[in-house]
């Protein structure tokens, strides 16, 4: 198989993160899109042999992040959404639409190291060298996605977290 | 204490990872829109012929299926889902019946592959094929012949080093003849993608392997029959 395949083949990957970390459909594939045009203008930079899929996300990340700065008005916007819907939450679970909301509301940041490790199945290595920052930020923006998801969910202040036991 | 709380931070992870695959392994099974695959499209054009094929396997991890303590919370409602048709419900039960089987797990032997595929082939009487999938690591256990919504129904199994299954259940006369994309289902925690190619409803299952590795063997199966 040669490159162009190998990305070809990677394209419903690139889909799948895109459309968790950008939220609705056609923002996801634009950033693909303009992901893959940014891929095959650098390709050249690419390092045979190594990981293409950590490449293209590392090129996903980059473009994902420049589209952020340009909008940052946007992007401001969603510090200030409305909380989940309460509806929602009358029923006894909480569902997978409210997760799909609170990942979104997460800082891009945050949400970026949560989706390579908990969708990607990334090492914190992996992420780390994917996003080009420390292992060690790695560890504490997961962290801390996943605290305030926790929060978000439950609808309860960080680190309040109702715990239920485990029986052994 | 400290074991609890890793074991409940183990479990809600996995809850999460779950999750999300259920929010979103639904994108890997939709088509790629035309200005998405379009220039990576027009590239391979121009490569293929000349490049030297290489096998790429990437590493992925697999989900593991486990009741964490959130699971029945975030499983209350799943994703709202395309009509899934009826023979990869019957294609999922079909995997969680015979992958675990240990001494019966077919009913003719890859050591007698050409018999099985002409066998089979007779049955739903249109020529079939049995791919090869060493290049994504797996080989052939064998096949049976399996009843379908309406007339027999071929049923290839795969395995890997370590032993994972995949299945793959091939029907003639697929409803309606509609041609599709790759789409993906989940049956209980049976992953399915489905796929329909001249008549022949194909769904390639896995309980044990993550929807990204079975989405290569997927891809695999579907170069193997349309080379």
């Amino acid at each position: 198989m040669n490159d162009a395949d190998s990305i070809v083949e990677l394209i419903p990957r690139l889909r799948r993160y895109a459309r968790a970390l950008a939220g609705d459909r056609i923002a996801a594939d634009d950033l693909v899109q303009d992901t893959l045009e940014r891929a095959w203008s650098k390709f050249h930079l690419y390092r045979r042999g190594t990981d293409l899929r950590a490449w293209l996300f590392t090129v996903m990340h980059n473009v994902h992040v420049n589209q952020l700065r340009a909008a940052r008005p946007a992007a401001q916007l969603d510090e200030d959404m409305p909380e989940l819907a309460q509806a929602a939450r009358e029923t006894d679970g909480l569902v997978l639409r409210d997760l799909d909301l609170a990942i979104r509301r997460l800082p891009p940041d945050q949400r970026e190291v949560l989706l390579l490790v908990a969708l990607e199945d990334m090492s914190y290595d992996e992420a780390a060298g994917t996003l080009g920052i420390p292992i060690g930020t790695v560890m504490s923006r997961l962290a801390r996605a996943r605290e305030k998801l926790r929060a978000m969910l439950q609808g309860l202040p960080p680190g309040g977290s109702k715990q239920l036991k485990i029986v052994k | 204490m400290d074991n609890d709380n890793a074991t409940r931070e183990d479990a809600e992870l996995k809850a999460l990872q779950q999750a999300l695959h259920q929010l979103y392994d639904p994108v890997l099974g939709e088509p790629v829109p035309e200005r998405v695959s379009a220039p990576a499209r027009a590239r391979r054009a121009r490569w293929r012929g000349t490049a030297i094929a290489a096998g790429w396997v990437a590493l992925g991890l697999a989900v593991g299926v486990i009741a964490g303590w959130q699971l029945h919370v975030w499983r209350a409602v799943a994703p709202p889902q395309a009509e899934v048709p009826g023979f990869v419900k019957r294609a999922a039960v079909a995997h969680a019946v015979y992958s675990p089987e240990v001494r019966h797990p077919v009913e003719v032997g890859a050591d007698q592959e050409q018999h099985l595929v002409a066998w089979l082939s007779k049955r739903l009487g249109t020529p079939l094929r049995a791919p090869h999938l060493e290049d994504v690591g797996y080989s052939l256990v064998g096949g049976r012949l399996l009843p379908g919504d309406n007339g027999p129904v071929a049923h290839f199994m795969y395995q890997c080093k370590q032993g994972t299954r995949v299945t793959l259940y091939v029907r003639a006369n697929a409803p309606g003849s509609q041609e599709t994309a790759f789409r993906y289902a989940a049956e209980g925690n049976v992953k399915v993608f489905y796929w329909i190619d001249r008549r022949l409803g194909y769904a390639l299952s896995s309980a044990d392997i993550g929807s990204d590795d079975l989405h290569k063997v997927a891809n695999a199966v579907y170069r193997q029959l349309n080379p």
